[in-house]
């Protein structure tokens, strides 16, 4: 027995302290090990502080319509001006106001569908995992029929029937997103819940509600979290659809989606309209990607080297 | 005989439906029909047999998983039923199992202090200082170190974490503890550290076994009782030197005379047979 106990500085920092401190500086030490998922959350930091200080970032307001500047190109190209850094658009608003405004929409947006169709689908799939039987027969065969649906029909048609702006689109979408949340908590509690761990539990004496959500949730959590980020940015572009069908969010709010769809006709003449909302949606969407990825091989004891 | 019964089964019987499909009509599976047994307090069971006997299951009905079928299940003297009414903690405390695969049996998300603090969180009121003091103390016991208290389970071999499992089930102080094959899984030499280890807390805590194997060779090392099961029913019960001496079952004579046997003599003979034969 004493040969496997190799020395502790090959172990890592695994501390005989508990506290949460500790804990959260051993999740650094693994969250730091993938650079990507570094790059991805300094990123994501960054589109916060963007978000939070818009006003003091800006330097135009972004409703604001410059009418000597419409269709400017940006400032490296010819017939570019300083004062418009990314150019303007068709009604001569600042790009780049828009975007930073438009950081604060997504990020709205992303926060609150995931959220959403995350609790919603944990509870349920727990729900209908742990119990099975009749319960679970009901709850899968409501999700399977969400999801026969194509999805952007489903939440065109919820937002018709709630009425159209930005709120009712991300809860239409959340309900849209929720299926896929139930059916991965579904099938992990299924298979988590014959393991002998959980037998031992039950026989330590825990309660259904300990072990669901105590013992059997927390080893679901690794393709829960990797949905979520993909959801985050699914949402976005989710809610952006809905924009440009008129559902979503009404112009002239500066949503990236929304801008997207508004530049669509001027693809050919003027290509900064609708790359710079494009770029922006990709970048936040990889970093988001990449930092779900390493939050995923930070919190799964599994992935760890020890 | 001065010993108290710790436990007793009067005509277990557990049967198992499974519902007819399109194609196939409802049976019943009969796991284990009508079986007898008592231990004494500080003694051990073994319970011996091939796969798919039914020693699991009657496992499941002692540890109070799964209700019996029919019979009477009685601990300390008292007739348990958990399908009527709730298990006491009182109950639930007195029976703990140690399960064949350490791999499966141990929460991947779960430290091993806490592992073993939270039979004590869910059935008592102890604050946090004291859960970890006995946890601590507890590791110590099954020949783990205080370095190993915030480690995760992936990081301990086998025979480590059934170490670890066997302290997670003494953290209750039961009176009877369940081994569902608690070696099989293990190497040799590790095999053995562990029977060790069991017989040295069966003195210590005066603890109560149920030990199930399919290996005669550690039945041997750690029985006192031995009953041999086949297709669900006991075919042959009794002290282990009169089971080994004096098989009557036809099924446990064939059971003995296939356990390889490497003593000088037995080994001597089999090269004599060989000799003949070529």
């Amino acid at each position: 027995m004493a040969q496997t106990t190799t020395s502790p500085s090959q172990i890592g920092p695994v501390s005989t302290d508990s506290s949460r401190r500790a804990r959260l500086a051993e999740f650094w030490y693994y969250f730091s090990e993938n650079r990507g998922a570094v790059i991805g959350l300094f990123f994501f930091l960054f589109l916060i502080i963007v978000a939070v200080f818009a006003p003091l970032l800006a330097p135009h307001a972004p409703t604001m319509q410059y009418r000597d500047a419409v269709l400017v190109p940006p400032f490296w190209e010819e017939g570019g001006r300083a004062t418009y850094l990314l150019g303007t658009d068709a009604v001569g608003r600042d790009i780049l106001s828009r975007l930073i405004y438009g950081t604060r929409y997504s990020l709205f947006i992303g926060v609150i569908v995931t959220t959403i169709s995350l609790v919603g689908g944990i509870l349920i799939g727990v729900i209908a995992g742990y119990f099975r039987g009749w319960v679970d027969t009901v709850i899968m065969r409501v999700m399977d029929i969400i999801l026969a649906f194509p999805s952007l029909l489903l939440a065109l048609v919820l937002v018709a029937v709630l009425g159209p702006g930005l709120t009712n689109a991300m809860i239409a979408i959340a309900l849209v997103f929720q299926p896929h949340f139930v059916r991965l908590t579904r099938a992990a509690v299924i298979s988590e819940k014959t393991r002998d761990y959980v037998v031992a539990a039950k026989v330590a004496g825990a309660g259904p509600l300990r072990l669901m959500f105590k013992t059997i949730l927390p080893n679901c959590m690794a393709p829960l979290i990797v949905q979520a980020t993909l959801s985050f940015s699914n949402a976005i572009l989710d809610a952006a659809a809905l924009g440009f069908l008129g559902q979503g969010a009404q112009p002239p709010t500066p949503e990236w989606g929304t801008m997207l769809a508004e530049a669509r006709e001027f693809i050919l003449r003027a290509w900064w309209v609708v790359t710079f909302p494009g770029l922006a949606i990709l970048i936040t969407v990889l970093a988001i990607n990449l930092m779900g990825d390493g939050l995923r091989d930070a919190l799964d004891p599994k992935l760890k080297r020890s | 005989m001065s010993e108290p019964i710790v436990l007793e089964g009067r005509n277990i019987v557990r049967d198992y439906h499974i519902p007819g499909g399109m194609f196939s009509s409802a049976r019943t599976v009969h796991a284990v029909k009508g079986v007898n047994f008592s231990v004494e307090k500080g003694k051990t069971l073994a319970i011996v047999g091939e796969s798919g006997c039914g020693k699991s299951t009657l496992a499941r009905i002692i540890t109070l998983i799964d209700p019996a079928t029919s019979g009477d299940l009685l601990i300390d003297g008292h007739k348990i039923d958990i399908t009527k009414g709730g298990l006491t903690t009182e109950m639930r405390r007195k029976v703990q199992i140690v399960f064949q695969n350490p791999y499966g049996s141990l929460n991947p998300r779960q430290k091993i202090g806490d592992v073993l603090a939270e039979p004590l969180l869910i059935n008592t009121n102890m604050p946090a200082s004291e859960r970890n003091e006995r946890a601590m103390a507890m590791l110590k016991k099954v020949g783990l170190q205080e370095i190993h208290f915030n480690r995760y389970p992936h990081m301990f071999s086998g025979g480590q974490r059934q170490r670890i499992a066997i302290a997670r089930a003494l953290m209750l102080n039961p009176s009877l503890l369940v081994l569902d094959e608690p070696v099989s899984a293990l190497d040799l030499s590790v095999q053995a550290q562990v029977l060790n280890l069991l017989a040295d807390l069966q003195d210590e805590f005066q603890l109560t076994y149920v030990f199930i194997s399919h290996d005669l060779s550690v039945v041997r090392y750690i029985a006192d009782d031995v009953m041999v099961m086949y297709f669900g029913e006991a075919v042959e019960y009794g002290p282990r030197d009169e089971v080994f001496a004096n098989p009557q079952h036809a099924y446990t004579k064939s059971l003995f005379a296939a356990t390889p046997r490497a003593t000088v003599d037995s080994i001597k003979a089999r090269l004599a047979r060989k000799k003949v034969a070529a």
